[in-house]
C-alpha cells in the first residue's frame, strides 16, 4: 500500500435499544498504526467495533467517522468494506452452506476485481496462517473450533486487504498458538501499511501485537491514550484507577462461552 | 364442491370401465369410480386441508386426455435434456400427460429381473408385478380415488430379491395437454435385500392441468431404495400428490422431493415403518415464487420397534408466494426403542410471503426418542450481516446465504445429479429475483 490512509473517529456517541454506549468516542488510526483499544466489560468497546462496520441494532446519535475523508456512517456496511474498513468479529457467525472462497469472490466481484484469483489467494494464506486446507471447503465457521474461527477471520482479512482493520477481540476463544499465528499475520499487514485497531479486555493479545497506542476506554469514552507501557500500568492496576470514585466496573454479563477457562482470573 | 357437483364434474363408471387393462384392474378403477361418485371435495375445515385453496378447486375444468398418438420421438426437448443429464440409467420412462409414452430397461438389468412399465409389460412375461394398492390400502380421500378410478397406464417398477440395481431408473413425468386430468399411478416394490435408486422428474409446459399423482413405495425386509422427486410443473398446474411409502425389517427409504412449479402443488407423504428396524427418511426442498402454494403433508409412522425416521423440510418463499407444512410423528404402542426427528424449516424472502408450520407428535408409547423443530423467518440478519462486513452487497449476500440453506437438503437427496440441477435452478431464480428487485 502506497498511500497512506487515515480513520477518524470523532465526538462519536451511539445507543443500543435507546441506551446510550458510546458518549464522544474521539480516535485516529493511521496506515501502519497499532492502536489496542483496552476497558472493562461494558466500557462500549465492542459497541465501538459494531457501529464502526454499521451492524444494524447501533444507532449513532452524534460524531463522525470517516475514512480518508469519506463519510463511513453514511454507507452500508457492504460499502464500508469495500471502502477498506474490516471487521474481525469477535463470535464469527456461522452461515451453513455456504463457503468461504464463494463470500470472498461475491466480494472481489461487488469491488470490481477478478474474483477468479480468489482460490490461490485464499490457499496461500491458509498456509500461512495455519488453517487447514480442508476446512476452507466447509460451511463458513459451522464445526470451526475458536481458534479455527479466529484463523479464518484473520485470512478473511490477509486477502480481503483493508487499509483500516477493527479486531473485536481477536484474542477471545483461541488457542495461545492460534493467538500467536493470528496476531503475527495481523502485524505482517501492519507493516505492509495496514491501519490496526483492536479491541481487547486483556493485554496477552498486546504481547504478540505490539500496539504503538494504548488507549482506555471507560463508560463509553476514551479516558487516557498513551505508549505499550500503559497496558503494562494497567496489567498491575487494574481498571480501577480509570474509574470514578465509588464506581464500580460494571458486573461481567453472561460468562464467555469461549473464555479460556484456564486463563489468571486477575490478569 | 358438494358430491352432487362432483358427480357432475367427474367422468363415469363407464368411462373407468373403458381405460383397458386385465380384468382385476378394470375392476379395481370401477369399484373406485362408484366410490368416488359418493365424495364431496374437502374443505379447509379438515386439518389435513387446513391452509390450503381447496375451495378455489373447479374438477369440472379438466377431463382426462387420450392416449397420445405421436411417437416418442416427438417429445419435447427438455425431456431429452433431462435423460442425457441423469447419464446412464438401468430403465428410462417417459410419462406424457398420464400415458406411458416409453419404458426402456437396459438388457443387462432386465436380464436379471427388473421390471419397468405398464402392467401388460409383467403380464407379457409372466411376472408378477406389485400390487395396486398394497401401500396405500383403500384411499380414504377423493384425490386418491380419483386417482385409482382413471389412472390411464398404472407403471410398475419390480426389483427381485438380492438384486443391487446400480444405475437409476428414470421416469420423466411430463404434462403439457391443457385442461388436462392426470392421474398418474406408480408402484415400486424393492425384494427383500435389494437396491434401486429412483428419480423421478415432474415437469410440464406452463398449462391449466389438474395432476393427481399417487404413488406407492415398498421396500421389502432388509432392502434400500433411494427415491428423488423433482417437481417442476408449469406455473399454471395444479397438483394434488400422496406418496406412500413403507418400510419392513431393516429395509431403508430415503425419499426425497423438490418442489419449484405448480401454481397449487401439494404433496401428502406417509412412511409407515413396519418391520423391526427400519428407516426412513423424508426430506423436502422447495422455493416458492408469484403467488404459488406449495402444500407438504407428513406422516412418521413407527408401527414396529426399534425403527428410526428422519425429516427435514426446508423451503423459501418469495413475493407473495405461500408454502404449508403440517407433520405427524405417530408411535404406535409396538413401536419402543423408536427414534423420529422432524425439522421443517422456512426463510420468508419478502414481507407479502408466507409460511405456515405446524409439527404434530402422537406418542403412545414411552420408550422412545422424538423431536421437532420448526422456524419460520426472514434471512437471519446476523449472517447477512457477517457477508455484507465481507464487503457482499446485500443482494448478493442473500442470495449466497439462502443458497447455502438449501444445501443441506439437497445434498441429503443422495443424487448428485439432482441435486446440481436443483441448485443451479434455485440459484437462477435467486439470481433473477435479485434483478427484479433493481436493487
Amino acid at each position: 500500500m502506497t498511500t497512506t490512509s487515515e480513520l477518524r473517529i470523532e465526538g462519536l456517541h451511539a445507543s443500543v435499544a435507546g441506551s446510550p454506549i458510546l458518549r464522544g468516542v474521539d480516535l485516529v488510526v493511521r496506515s501502519g498504526e497499532v492502536h489496542a483499544v483496552m476497558g472493562p466489560n461494558g466500557s462500549g468497546k465492542s459497541t465501538l467495533s459494531h457501529v464502526l462496520a454499521g451492524r444494524p441494532g447501533y444507532e449513532v446519535t452524534a460524531g463522525s467517522v470517516a475514512l480518508d475523508g469519506v463519510d463511513l456512517l453514511a454507507m452500508e456496511p457492504w460499502e464500508r468494506a469495500q471502502a477498506g474498513l474490516f471487521l474481525a468479529l469477535q463470535y464469527p457467525i456461522e452461515v451453513p452452506g455456504v463457503q468461504l472462497i464463494d463470500v470472498l469472490e461475491a466480494s472481489f466481484a461487488a469491488g470490481g476485481h477478478d474474483p477468479s484469483v480468489v482460490p490461490a489467494l485464499v490457499g496461500a494464506e491458509a498456509e500461512r496462517i495455519g488453517l487447514d486446507d480442508r476446512l476452507l471447503h466447509r460451511a463458513l465457521n459451522v464445526d470451526l473450533s475458536g481458534g479455527e474461527k479466529k484463523r479464518s477471520e484473520t485470512l478473511q482479512l490477509a486477502v480481503l486487504r483493508p487499509r483500516i482493520a477493527v479486531l473485536d477481540e481477536l484474542d477471545s476463544g483461541l488457542d495461545i498458538d492460534a493467538l500467536r499465528d493470528c496476531a503475527r499475520r495481523v502485524e505482517q499487514a501492519s507493516n505492509d501499511g495496514l491501519g490496526v485497531l483492536a479491541i481487547t479486555h486483556y493485554s496477552r493479545l498486546l504481547d504478540e501485537l505490539r500496539p504503538d497506542v494504548v488507549h482506555i476506554m471507560v463508560k463509553g469514552e476514551i479516558r487516557e491514550s498513551g505508549g505499550p507501557d500503559l497496558a503494562t500500568r494497567l496489567d498491575v492496576e487494574g481498571y480501577a484507577a480509570w474509574l470514578p470514585v465509588g464506581e464500580e466496573p460494571t458486573p461481567e454479563p453472561a460468562p464467555d462461552p469461549y473464555a479460556d477457562p484456564f486463563a489468571d482470573p486477575l490478569a | 364442491m358438494t358430491v352432487q357437483q362432483v358427480q357432475a364434474a367427474l367422468p363415469g363408471t363407464d368411462t373407468a370401465r373403458s381405460l383397458g387393462g386385465p380384468a382385476w384392474l378394470v375392476e379395481r378403477r370401477v369399484a373406485a369410480a362408484e366410490r368416488a361418485q359418493t365424495m364431496a371435495l374437502p374443505t379447509t375445515d379438515e386439518e389435513m386441508w387446513r391452509y390450503s385453496p381447496i375451495g378455489d378447486l373447479d374438477l369440472a375444468r379438466w377431463a382426462l386426455t387420450s392416449p397420445p398418438t405421436q411417437s416418442v420421438t416427438d417429445a419435447p426437448a427438455a425431456i431429452g435434456e433431462v435423460l442425457t443429464a441423469m447419464g446412464s440409467t438401468a430403465a428410462t420412462v417417459v410419462v406424457r400427460n398420464g400415458h406411458v409414452v416409453l419404458a426402456e430397461v437396459d438388457p443387462r438389468w432386465s436380464d436379471a429381473g427388473l421390471r419397468v412399465g405398464p402392467v401388460a409389460v409383467f403380464d407379457q412375461v409372466g411376472a408378477q408385478g406389485p400390487e395396486i394398492g398394497s401401500v396405500a390400502g383403500v384411499p380414504d380421500d377423493i384425490f386418491t380415488t380419483i386417482n385409482e378410478a382413471f389412472t390411464p397406464d398404472p407403471l410398475l417398477v419390480s426389483v427381485p430379491s438380492g438384486l443391487a440395481v446400480t444405475d437409476p431408473v428414470v421416469i420423466v413425468d411430463w404434462v403439457d395437454a391443457a385442461g388436462a386430468l392426470v392421474p398418474g399411478r406408480l408402484v415400486v416394490h424393492v425384494g427383500a435385500d435389494a437396491d434401486l435408486e429412483l428419480v423421478e422428474w415432474q415437469g410440464g409446459e406452463d398449462v391449466d392441468a389438474l395432476c393427481l399423482p399417487v404413488t406407492e413405495l415398498a421396500v421389502s425386509p432388509a432392502g434400500r431404495l433411494r427415491h428423488v422427486v423433482v417437481q417442476e410443473r408449469g406455473r399454471r398446474t395444479w397438483q394434488i400428490g400422496s406418496l406412500f411409502a413403507q418400510a419392513g425389517q431393516d429395509a431403508s427409504i430415503i425419499t426425497g422431493q423438490v418442489a419449484l412449479g405448480g401454481q397449487y402443488a401439494r404433496t401428502r407423504t406417509e412412511c409407515r415403518l413396519v418391520g423391526r428396524g427400519a428407516y426412513g427418511a423424508l426430506t423436502a426442498a422447495y422455493l416458492g415464487e408469484g403467488d404459488q402454494t406449495l402444500d407438504f403433508r407428513t406422516v412418521q409412522r413407527h408401527d414396529a420397534p426399534d425403527t428410526t425416521s428422519d425429516l427435514l423440510f426446508s423451503g423459501a418463499v418469495g413475493d407473495t408466494s405461500r408454502s404449508i407444512y403440517t407433520g405427524t410423528i405417530t408411535i404406535a404402542p409396538t413401536g419402543r426403542g423408536s427414534n423420529a426427528n422432524q425439522a421443517n424449516r422456512n426463510i420468508k424472502l419478502d414481507e407479502g410471503a408466507w409460511a405456515e408450520s405446524v409439527p404434530n407428535l402422537e406418542i403412545e408409547n414411552n420408550d422412545v426418542r422424538c423431536s421437532h423443530a420448526s422456524t419460520v423467518g426472514p434471512v437471519d440478519a446476523d449472517q447477512l450481516f457477517y457477508l455484507q462486513s465481507r464487503g457482499v452487497p446485500p443482494t448478493e449476500a442473500e442470495r449466497l446465504i439462502v443458497s447455502g440453506f438449501f444445501d443441506e437438503p439437497l445434498t441429503r437427496l443422495g443424487n448428485a445429479v439432482v441435486a446440481g440441477r436443483v441448485r443451479d435452478e434455485v440459484a437462477r431464480r435467486l439470481l433473477a429475483r435479485g434483478a427484479d428487485d433493481g436493487r
